[in-house]
């Protein structure tokens, strides 16, 4: 009976492990690409074990011209300044919409529901951006898709209004304002919850280049993966930065992609220990009380 | 007590209601000021579906044309192909997403070691985190024509090797493949949170009457985790007829040669309007999709709301 027991946990480790790596080698497979000589690569192609490492990709990443650097800085101010205001305009409504003294909640939470229901699609999209001037400028990559979403809205609201009423309701007695129950009161109680939405957002504004496909033409507001999809789509782009002819074939172009690829992955990756435990908690937490 | 309440009700009106709780209402402006504009706003623009729409005249200016638009889409090659395209990778995706996920959040909940537990069900987390862009960056890298790694291994073998970019057949279980490798971890935390859930004197009854972890398995985990799975499936069912654009583009882009089995609606409605520059056809092909895809929520719902009242949507 143990002999039989150990032999199902040896095969369902085994199993597990190799699920797990088969999610985490293919990056790493980027990793080892963007250290391989580039002479290796042309000869014998990708490969995990390369015969010649060599740092000349990311040489020339650091020396390239400034594009990198300022994709760089665009993806952090908008993944910053997004995420921020949206959180609090999320976290805002959020309180609006579980606060059981405002009698019209329901309907006005209906508001944001139907449009999880039914969308415009993509050319009203389009044209209100136009209309609004949110077109080539930091707005374009802001303000459009990824400020607001119900379903973060509704996560939130769902975990407020599960805060006990008989706190809020003792605050009222006390004389406290909507506004000191929202600030004082709900939104450091509703840290776990505005954190997993924090992240959500985060996420969304650093991965996203639909925005910026759609709206933006200016190079100097590339985002790095918009920057990212340049490189793989225009073969000019590499050369460009890499300020040399186009005939020049003994620079990196396969491995310099892979590094930069790498580079723009490493906050993510840095920051991934921690944000995983959040997103785990939070959605254990939305799923439950969903 | 129960006759006073409706009287008051009655004569609460929205306004002082807002006079009540400014401070509530002020919270919400933001968000409702954003719904409004690209939730509500955009509802008119649905309009040059009907017109020869030119940007200098507008929506109120241009000239009208009735179904043209439509019947043009439908007339062509194209609208069954994306049609079914959208559905087939939705449905091979859900279907293959829900398998793996099930299986790898039962196999995980057997798992004695804590640590193990903890870190595999982080390390499958990870692709979540990745953008499209990087991932059509690993797609590359593995199935590129000249360096890919596949490409290599079949050269290496002795084989000769095949260029993938150029051929539709296999990019279906590619591109279902990759949703699944990024989504699993994602939908495993749902299913073993449900899993942790479930009453745990059912195994202690099981064990007592002799069955092994096989059958209890087979006997109880994946019976109760039955309702949560049909209702997750139901749910995704109601957004099939919309792709992930940025999985597409990033991965499929320009490359016509494999339209065949990979282009989507999104992706097709996308390059009528950028590509060919026709925002009329293009919007008439997103109220086709806006629809359908409307009325498949609504009947996901319908039928969630029979299997289980409490997880409907509405």
């Amino acid at each position: 009976m143990n002999i039989r027991i150990d032999l199902f946990q040896s095969v369902n480790t085994i199993f597990i492990t190799l699920f797990a790596l088969a999610c985490t080698l293919p990056m790493l497979l980027v990793l080892v690409v963007s250290f391989t000589d580039e002479q290796t690569i042309m000869q014998n192609g990708y490969s995990f074990f390369p015969e010649q490492f060599s740092l000349e990709a990311y040489k020339s990443v650091f020396s390239s011209n400034g594009q990198l650097l300022q994709s760089y800085s665009i993806s952090i101010f908008v993944t910053f300044v997004g995420t921020l205001a949206a959180v609090v305009m999320t976290g805002m409504a959020g309180y609006a919409l579980a606060n059981r003294q405002v009698r019209y909640r329901n309907r006005l939470a209906l508001i944001f529901f139907i449009t999880m229901l039914f969308n415009a699609g993509l050319v009203p999209w389009y044209m209100i951006n136009d209309l609004l001037g949110i077109k080539d400028n930091i707005y374009a990559l802001i303000i459009p898709s990824l400020l607001f979403s119900p379903f973060n809205l509704f996560l939130v609201k769902n975990f407020m209004q599960e805060l006990p009423e008989s706190l809020l309701e003792s605050a009222r007695i006390d004389g406290a304002n909507d506004a000191y129950i929202a600030f004082r009161i709900v939104f450091p109680l509703s840290l776990p919850v505005l954190a997993t939405i924090a992240l959500f957002y985060g996420l969304g504004y650093w991965n996203n280049w639909f925005n910026a496909i759609m709206l933006i033409d200016s190079e100097n507001l590339y985002p790095l993966q918009y920057l990212l999809y340049k490189l793989q789509s225009e073969i000019n782009m590499i050369n460009q930065m890499q300020g040399i002819a186009a005939s020049n074939i003994t620079a990196p172009t396969e491995s310099f992609k892979m590094a930069i690829a790498i580079i723009t992955i490493g906050p993510i990756v840095f920051l991934y220990p921690f944000l995983q435990r959040f997103i785990i908690k939070g959605l254990i937490v939305g799923a439950v009380k969903g | 007590m129960e006759h006073a309440i409706p009287k008051r009700l009655k004569r609460y009106g929205f306004l002082t209601d807002i006079r009540r709780n400014p401070v509530s209402y002020l919270l919400v402006l933001p968000a409702l000021l954003y719904t409004i504009i690209y939730g509500y706003l955009t509802l008119p623009y649905m309009v040059i579906a009907f017109q020869k729409f030119n940007y200098t005249k507008g929506i109120f200016n241009s000239e009208w044309v009735g179904w043209k638009n439509f019947e043009f889409f439908f007339n062509s090659t194209a609208a069954s192909m994306v049609t079914w395209n959208t559905i087939k990778l939705n449905v091979l995706s859900i279907f293959f997403g829900t398998v793996v996920a099930l299986a790898f959040a039962i196999l995980l909940n057997e798992i004695r070691s804590k640590l193990f537990k903890r870190i595999s069900q982080s390390t499958v987390l990870f692709p979540y985190f990745l953008s499209w862009i990087i991932v059509s960056y690993i797609v590359y890298s593995f199935f590129g024509t000249e360096h890919g790694l596949i490409n290599n291994f079949i050269e290496r073998l002795g084989g000769e090797p095949h260029n993938w970019y150029a051929d539709p057949k296999p990019w279906t279980w590619i591109l279902v493949g990759l949703s699944v490798w990024k989504e699993v971890g994602m939908s495993a935390i749902i299913y073993l949170a449900a899993i942790t859930s479930i009453d745990d004197s059912l195994y202690e009854a099981a064990k007592m009457d002799g069955a092994n972890r096989w059958q209890q398995i087979k006997s109880i985990t994946i019976p109760m985790l039955m309702p949560t799975v049909s209702i997750l499936t139901l749910l995704a069912i109601g957004k099939i007829f919309y792709s992930d654009f940025g999985m597409f583009y990033a991965i499929i882009g320009d490359n016509g040669l494999l339209y065949s089995t990979t282009d989507v609606i999104d992706t097709y409605t996308y390059r009528t309007l950028r590509t060919s520059g026709s925002p009329a056809i293009a919007m008439a092909i997103g109220m086709y999709q806006s629809i359908v895809g409307f009325i498949l929520v609504l009947s996901a719902n319908w039928i969630v709301k029979k299997v289980n009242k409490d997880s409907a949507m509405f």
